[in-house]
């Protein structure tokens, strides 16, 4: 497996139970490279956002490796963990945006997070909200706002520090198409500068707006490696199999 | 398309603090609404009355203590008139004489009649009811047993009928009250501390409970235990230094009125029971304690909470 140089994620022989019961990700071993895009796809309950929560972070596996940035970060003292987490960018399923923020304060919080001065917020806040086409709601608290609209400052929100590494979970599931693509454009544009992304989603029409895309497929917890990508491991951007055929691939 | 926009700036990814404004809007202020304040204040209350209270009877038995530790009472119990006061001034010229004796006074037959009226009434005949002679006097240092004996000796070939008392020895009792009510004061102080950190660990979790989503938030975007706890800490401390500031005014408006009444009694007892300006100190510390506590309970409720997180 690979040794953690030239990558950004290793994971060897990973299993995820909660609690006693059944295990719900099995032997999942793969490695992402920097400033690769990646779709995580699978039906509803195989193990998408469970691996996304290894991804971010938020959950240790039961057994196996995962290695971050060329770190172990299964033995890794907890207080190191945030350093960690801030160079990711996550959009949550259920957005989880600050309810009692508005909409600009929640954009800017990982920037606060991370000690950026106030002064050195507005621009790339308003520049965000604006781009996101939320800057007339930029005072709107997350109650106020639609599904859509929440699930776009989620999305800023995670976009802003400018990560190491973008998930997002579902991250189009509740907007139109045109904005899904948008989306995907800003997605896109921040793996050209070298953010490592992956994009879990079940909408397999995704798959062909980003051509240069890898797709890694869950099936009950255990990864199928339907572009050869793992088996195969690219290089950065090395993929250029068009999303027409891997959508194929993956409907069959 | 409008080319996306993107931070061209670095992002300061140190563990730098998260502070100001933006950081206290993290966590919802609930001021007045919330429960903290108002048990904050009542413990606020209760235990500066408490305080005050030990702290009045620490000085009370302390100025008794030191009043009467010295003194001694000699009664002439005598049924003769002429006789007893012979042996009266016979003993005054003895104590006068005294090397240990620092002062004395014999009690007028007035003074003492004054003291008997409640139970006697006014008018009483002194030779149908014979009272005994009374000298009050002060030793140089404590009314030791050792003293008392050595002046019984030097009395007792002159006034044979002369009955010394220490007057520490009959007030005791008293002294044993007031020993046992500063330990209950005491006490209420340990109690009503304990219980104000119990009461803000709940608020305190509670208030944990309600943010719960944002503390995870926070986390998952890469905040630290110790930024998390300190925006906890400082909501807390805010919320805490309000029901302090209107506990410590209510339970000094107490203090006073309790005071005022007990200088109304004009008792010798109680004169001593004032507060000087280091107790009105520890006094005023009561209401930064149960901050500090609150902010301390606050932090470490928190930190513990934190910690089941990854």
């Amino acid at each position: 497996m690979a040794n953690g140089d030239g990558e950004v994620v290793g994971f060897d022989n990973v299993g995820l139970r909660y609690g006693t019961g059944k295990e719900v990700l099995s032997d999942v071993s793969f490695t992402l490279f920097p400033g690769s895009f990646y779709f995580l796809t699978g039906a509803s309950g195989a193990g998408k956002t469970s691996l996304l929560k290894l991804l971010y972070l938020s959950q240790r596996p039961s057994r196996g490796q995962i290695r971050m940035f060329g770190t172990d970060v299964i033995t890794l003292p907890r207080a190191r963990l945030p350093g960690f987490r801030r160079r990711l960018g996550v959009v949550f399923q259920d957005f989880r945006l600050v309810p009692h923020l508005s909409a600009y304060d929640n954009v800017a919080l990982p920037l606060r997070v991370a000690g950026v001065p106030e002064a050195d917020l507005e621009r790339p806040v308003t520049d965000m909200l604006d781009w996101v086409g939320l800057s007339h709601r930029s005072d709107a608290r997350p109650a106020t706002l639609s599904g859509g609209e929440q699930q776009r400052v989620a999305i800023a929100r995670a976009v802003i520090g400018r990560p190491d590494m973008l998930l997002a979970d579902e991250p189009t599931g509740n907007v139109d198409p045109e904005m899904a693509v948008k989306l995907l454009r800003l997605f896109e544009a921040l793996n050209r500068l070298g953010t490592t992304v992956v994009v879990a989603t079940h909408d397999l029409h995704l798959l062909k707006k980003v051509p240069a895309s890898m797709i890694m497929r869950l099936d009950k917890g255990r990864l199928s490696d339907p572009t050869g990508v793992l088996r195969y491991p690219p290089k950065p951007q090395a993929d250029r199999r068009t999303g027409d055929d891997r959508a194929e691939d993956l409907q069959e | 398309m409008k080319k996306p926009p993107v931070i061209s700036r670095a992002i300061n990814r140190g563990l730098a603090p998260f502070r100001g404004a933006p950081a206290q809007e993290l966590v919802p202020q609930a001021r007045l609404a919330g429960p903290m304040p108002w048990v904050i204040a009542i413990m606020v209350v209760l235990t500066v009355v408490a305080t005050a209270a030990g702290l009045a009877l620490t000085n009370l038995a302390g100025g008794a203590r030191a009043e009467l530790a010295g003194g001694a009472t000699v009664q002439i119990i005598e049924a003769e008139p002429k006789e007893r006061n012979r042996q009266a001034e016979a003993a005054l010229d003895v104590l006068v004489e005294f090397p240990e004796v620092e002062g004395l006074r014999r009690v007028p037959p007035e003074e003492v009649a004054a003291l008997l009226e409640p139970w006697l009434g006014t008018g009483f005949n002194g030779e149908a009811v014979p009272i005994p002679a009374l000298i009050d006097l002060r030793f140089r240092g404590d009314a030791t047993p050792d003293k008392l004996r050595r002046l019984r000796a030097a009395l007792s070939d002159v006034a044979p009928d002369a009955r010394i008392d220490a007057q520490s020895s009959w007030l005791r009792p008293v002294f044993s009250a007031i020993a046992s009510l500063q330990w209950l004061a005491l006490a209420l102080v340990v109690l009503l501390s304990l219980t104000s950190a119990a009461a803000v660990f709940l608020a305190a979790r509670s208030a944990l409970g309600n943010n719960r989503e944002t503390i995870e938030i926070v986390h998952l975007l890469g905040g630290t235990d110790q930024q998390i706890a300190r925006v906890f800490q400082r909501s807390v401390g805010f919320d805490a230094s309000l029901g302090a500031a209107a506990g410590l005014l209510l339970g000094m408006v107490a203090v006073l009125v309790l005071g005022q009444q007990f200088a109304q009694l004009d008792s010798g007892m109680v004169a001593n029971g004032g507060l000087g300006w280091l107790d009105w100190l520890a006094v005023a510390m009561v209401p930064l304690a149960a901050v500090a506590l609150a902010m301390a309970t606050a932090r470490l409720t928190v930190l513990f909470a934190l910690r089941k997180m990854l």
